[in-house]
């Protein structure tokens, strides 16, 4: 165990990162937590009460659950596009390609995911505005086609969101897929499984945790999101989030706003913990 | 072998194939807003024209680039400040085993995957109830608290494969600590530092959400000016920051992949 002089140096090293933490980030979700038990917002001077009225009305106004419902189902289109997508992508990076091809591609696969977020999801208005890109295509290939103006859709939102995440759903699926080793496909295949049976049974099995992971780090932030259904999606497509995002910026409700980002919390830990023994029972399987 | 080979058949070829169309996605939307920027039409028009005129009144245009030095200096300040603590941090890690150091590393997860909408709210309400209140100074302080989750981890990835047997040589050979750290320790780190720097930097550089709650009316980071100008409406002045802001930001990736191998390929 640690001496005295051992432990002023773990003390010293450790305590100026974690203070910081405490004091930006822990001590800030307590105080939000507090905050989401009043009954009005610290901004009005007039000292307030603790209530559960916030919570209540996230369970009884129709609106917070219509609001809830979209979250959940452009969390779910966004998930499965990226999987959909970038499950591909991750199994030719980690089966396919060697060398310093691998090294490159993945590097531009990687490298716009730690560009600007924001700056991303502006040049998708390039393509999808009315005489934007997408436009222009399609009216070179049948110039008689009505004009196309995907920007201020639902559609819109999805496509800026799956290529906001898609890098975080390769990442995952790649590193867990590098993880496999070669000489149990070739193992399969000596036993007589075919290229889609090893597939099924063996490599998608095992490469799962990726899977979930990925799944788990888009679901989050796109339930939270607000800047890119605002921007790409105009009136369409409402989340959590925007709603989150009003009530602190627009209407100065912080408690509701406290309130309505705990039960989102929740419902994330809710899900993960429904999730959490399926995903269980799958891998304990392959033991 | 066999799985190789199978791997230049058809499947492999749609693989390949499915990847370019990919990367196609993922880069057409930035390359043609790029373009789109050296165009001279204010209305996105065709055919091209070239033109710096956007860059040029981006040079005059005083809010955006107040913003971006604004963005530049929080950058520049939360690269130092969370390096020095995550490096800290990384080193009490890799160095001594002590009762809660697994709590401790545990604690790194809520701010990487607590959504940024959530902490930056939960930062407004604490910072007004405490007095730190808004402004660069309260944009700053967030920044420093995601970047360090980043920094401790890139450098103790880096400390974990540490001969630490180099440390005892020098000391055994006379060394003092200062001297075993200066010599020894700072060299063999010093990839993975440069590396967590880089990420700290560009965290910062690229943060919208936590910013966006924390500036007060008329002061801002560059990310988010730029949203408020694109919910005012587009013009080819946005392509053109937007341009500059991309192309620093990969340059600053491609420059920290040097340092740091993604991807756990050896």
């Amino acid at each position: 165990m640690a001496n005295a002089r051992e432990r002023r140096a773990i003390l010293s090293l450790t305590a100026p990162a974690y203070l910081w933490l405490t004091v930006t980030i822990f001590l800030p979700l307590a105080a939000m937590l507090y905050c989401s038990f009043l009954n009005k917002s610290p901004l009005v001077p007039t000292p307030a009460v603790a209530t559960f009225a916030n919570y209540i009305a996230f369970f009884t106004r129709p609106v917070y659950r219509d609001l809830t419902w979209w979250s959940l189902e452009l969390g779910a289109y966004v998930t499965f596009f990226c999987l959909l997508v970038g499950y591909p992508v991750a199994y030719a990076l980690a089966k396919q390609i060697k060398g310093r091809w691998r090294e490159a591609l993945f590097l531009m696969v990687i490298l716009p995911f730690w560009s600007n977020a924001l700056v991303r999801i502006f040049s998708w208005t390039m393509v999808l505005r009315n005489g934007g890109l997408m436009d222009q295509l399609i009216h070179w290939v049948a110039p008689d086609a009505p004009p196309i103006n995907l920007l201020y859709s639902y559609p819109a939102v999805v496509i800026g969101l799956v290529h906001s995440y898609l890098p975080y759903m390769i990442l995952t699926c790649y590193i867990s897929l590098q993880a496999i080793d070669d000489s149990v496909v070739e193992a399969a295949a000596s036993l007589g499984a075919r290229t889609t049976t090893i597939f099924r049974r063996v490599v998608f099995p095992m490469s799962l945790p990726g899977v979930i992971a990925g799944a788990a780090l888009i679901f989050v932030p796109v339930i939270g999101s607000f800047m890119e259904p605002r921007i790409l999606g105009g009136t369409k497509g409402v989340t959590l989030g925007m709603s989150i995002e009003e009530q602190f910026m627009v209407t100065a409700n912080w408690p509701l706003g406290a309130a309505l980002s705990f039960m989102m919390l929740a419902i994330v830990l809710l899900l993960c913990a429904i999730g959490y023994p399926l995903v269980k029972r799958q891998t304990d399987g392959l033991k | 072998m066999s799985t190789r080979e199978k791997g230049m058949g058809i499947g492999g070829l749609v693989l390949r194939l499915h990847l370019g169309l990919v990367l196609l996605f993922l880069y057409v939307p930035i390359i043609v807003m790029a373009v789109l920027s050296f165009n001279q039409s204010q209305l996105y028009e065709l055919p091209f024209t070239f033109d710096l005129v956007w860059y040029k009144s981006l040079a005059s245009n005083d809010r955006l680039i107040d913003a971006g030095i604004n963005s530049l200096v929080i950058a520049l300040i939360n690269t130092v400040v969370a390096t020095a603590f995550g490096t800290m941090a990384a080193l009490a890690f890799a160095r001594y085993q002590f009762r809660g150091k697994s709590l401790l590393q545990l604690l790194l997860f809520p701010p990487i995957t607590i959504p940024w909408l959530v902490i930056g709210t939960a930062m407004l309400v604490f910072f007004f109830w405490t007095g730190i209140g808004r402004g660069l100074h309260a944009i700053l302080l967030g920044h420093v608290a995601l970047s360090l989750p980043y920094v401790i981890i890139v450098v103790g990835a880096r400390l974990a494969n540490f001969p630490r047997m180099m440390e005892e040589a020098a000391a055994t050979l006379g060394a003092t600590p200062w001297q075993t750290f200066r010599r020894v320790t700072a060299p063999i780190l010093a990839p993975g530092v440069v590396a967590a720097a880089l990420f700290a930097f560009a965290v910062s550089f690229d943060q919208f959400v936590i910013s966006y709650f924390l500036a007060p009316p008329g002061v801002t980071t560059l990310p988010v000016a730029i949203y408020a100008a694109i919910r005012k409406g587009f013009t080819p002045e946005i392509n053109a920051i937007s341009t500059i802001i991309i192309v620093v930001s990969m340059g600053i990736m491609l420059i920290t992949a040097r340092f740091y191998r993604f991807g756990g390929e050896r």
